[in-house]
C-alpha cells in the first residue's frame, strides 16, 4: 500500500532528530552537574576576595595602587565570557544585549569601548560587528584552568596599566538556578567599593610584610579569580541552557511526530474508505 | 560591650573550609606565628606553610592546615584566602612523613643540581603538615 509514503519518511526523519536532541539533552545534564560542582566549589573564594578588595578600596592606604584611582573614563574595557558553541538557546544573544545596553550607556558619554573576548560565540558576533577586540581566546573546553586564560586577561590589565582603558569590567551568565541565568556585569577595575557601614572611617592596614608586594600580589590573584569565576560560571549556565533548549527540541519533535501520525492516519482510513466503496460498487454494478 | 566573637571564613581555591564565629585564630604568616583575638586591628598579611587553630565559640578546637595564601583582618571580621588548604583529619601522615624524607634526602644528595628553592618550600610544606597532624592528635 503506497498511502501516505512522503509522511512516513518524514516521520522517521523526525525521529531521528528528535533521538539526537534527546541524546544531547542528556549528555548537556550530566555536564551540568560537573559544571555546577566546580562553580560551586570556587565561589567562596571568589565572593570572600572581592569583599577583602572592597575593604581595601574603600581604606585609606599609604600605598595608592593604580588600580584604586578613579580616572576620568575616556575608555571603557570589557571581558566578555561567551560559549565556544550553539545550541544553548538565547544565552550568549541576551549576554551581549546586555553588554552592548552597558556599552552604549558609556559611548554616550564620549567614552570609547573595547572588547578583550572569551569564546568562539562573542568573536563572531564582535568581529561582524565591527568592535574593536583587543584580545581573543577559545576553546577552553569542559574545564577551564586558570592559566588558560592569564594571558587574555593580562592584555587588559596592561591596557588599563598604560592608561589606555579607564575602566574594566567582566561580563558573564550568573548561574542562578537550573532555568535561569542572569547576564551580569562586574566591575573589576578600579576596585568597586564595599558597602560594608561599619568600617568607613579613616584607618589603614598594618601590613607585613610590604604593602605594595602585598597588594600587587593580592590584586592579581583578585582579578584572576574573579575572570575564572565568571568563566565557570558561564559554563555551568552553558550546559543549563543547553540542556533546556535540547528538552524544549525534544518535545517539539514529539509533537510534530503526532501530528504527523495524525495526518498519516486519516490518509490510510481515506484510502480504505475509498477501496471499500469502489469494491461495493462494482459489486452491486455485476449483481 | 566587648567583641567577644570574631566572624571568620577560610576559603581555598576548591572549597570553602571554615565559616563562623570563633573566639580566636592562631595562624602562620610571612613573619611568624600570629593570634587574631576579636577587634584585632586591620591587618594585611600572606601566609607560610602551616596550620590554623581555630577555638570556635563554643570552645572546641579546629585544626587547618595551609599552605600558602593572603589573611585579611577586620575587628568585626577575619578571611583567610588559602592557596590549598586540608582539614587536619584529612591528612595523610605517612605521605607526609615520606614527602618530608624525599625533601631531605634531595637536599643532602645533590647540592648543585636541584632547585634549591622548591625543596626548601616543599620541605617546609611536609614539616606544617605534620604539625598540624601532631595538634590534631593531641586534640583527640
Amino acid at each position: 500500500m503506497a498511502v501516505g509514503k512522503e509522511i512516513k519518511t518524514k516521520i522517521a526523519s523526525v525521529q531521528n532528530t528528535q533521538k539526537i536532541t534527546n541524546a544531547m539533552e542528556m549528555v548537556a545534564a550530566s555536564k551540568m552537574r560537573k559544571a555546577q560542582d566546580c562553580m560551586a566549589a570556587s565561589r567562596p573564594y571568589a565572593t570572600n576576595i572581592r569583599n577583602v578588595i572592597g575593604h581595601i578600596a574603600l581604606g585609606n592606604l599609604e600605598y595608592r595602587h593604580p588600580y584604586m584611582e578613579e580616572r576620568e573614563t575616556k575608555r571603557v574595557g570589557y571581558i566578555v565570557v561567551s560559549t565556544d558553541r550553539g545550541l544553548c538557546g538565547g544565552l550568549n544573544i541576551n549576554l551581549f544585549k546586555k553588554v552592548l545596553a552597558d556599552a552604549a550607556k558609556w559611548q554616550a558619554e564620549g567614552a570609547e569601548v573595547e572588547f578583550g573576548i572569551v569564546g568562539s560565540k562573542a568573536t563572531s558576533f564582535f568581529n561582524s560587528m565591527g568592535a574593536k577586540v583587543t584580545s581573543q581566546i577559545s576553546g577552553l573546553g569542559d574545564n577551564p584552568s586558570v592559566t588558560d586564560l592569564i594571558g587574555s586577561v593580562k592584555v587588559m590589565l596592561k591596557a588599563y596599566d598604560n592608561g589606555e582603558i579607564d575602566k574594566l569590567f567582566v561580563v558573564y551568565n550568573k548561574f542562578v538556578n537550573t532555568m535561569t541565568q542572569q547576564p551580569t556585569v562586574d566591575q573589576l577595575l578600579p576596585l568597586p567599593k564595599s558597602d560594608d557601614e561599619e568600617i568607613s572611617h579613616r584607618w589603614d592596614y598594618i601590613y607585613e610584610p610590604d604593602a605594595n608586594a602585598l597588594l600587587d600580589q593580592l590584586l592579581v590573584r583578585y582579578i584572576e579569580s574573579q575572570v575564572y569565576q565568571g568563566v565557570v560560571e558561564n559554563l555551568a549556565c552553558e550546559q543549563a541552557a543547553r540542556m533546556i533548549a535540547m528538552k524544549a527540541a525534544t518535545d517539539n519533535a514529539g509533537d510534530l511526530i503526532n501530528d504527523l501520525q495524525l495526518v498519516f492516519n486519516k490518509a490510510r482510513q481515506a484510502a480504505i474508505t475509498q477501496e471499500l466503496g469502489e469494491i461495493v460498487a462494482g459489486a452491486a454494478a455485476v449483481g | 560591650m566587648a567583641l567577644l566573637t570574631v566572624n571568620l571564613n577560610v576559603v581555598s581555591a576548591e572549597e570553602s573550609l571554615f565559616s563562623g564565629s570563633i573566639k580566636s585564630l592562631q595562624i602562620t604568616g610571612s613573619e611568624g606565628e600570629l593570634g587574631i583575638m576579636p577587634g584585632h586591628a586591620p591587618l594585611l598579611t600572606s601566609l607560610k606553610p602551616g596550620m590554623a587553630l581555630i577555638t570556635k565559640k563554643d570552645g572546641t578546637e579546629e585544626v587547618i592546615y595551609l599552605s600558602g595564601g593572603m589573611l585579611e583582618v577586620q575587628p568585626n571580621n577575619v578571611i583567610v584566602l588559602a592557596d590549598v588548604a586540608t582539614r587536619a583529619d584529612d591528612l595523610d601522615e605517612q605521605a607526609a612523613l615520606e614527602s618530608k624524607q624525599r625533601a631531605e634526602e634531595n637536599m643532602n644528595a645533590h647540592g648543585g643540581d636541584v632547585d634549591y628553592a622548591e625543596v626548601a618550600a616543599e620541605l617546609a610544606r611536609a614539616i606544617a603538615q605534620l604539625r598540624v597532624i601532631q595538634a590534631g592528635k593531641k586534640k583527640v
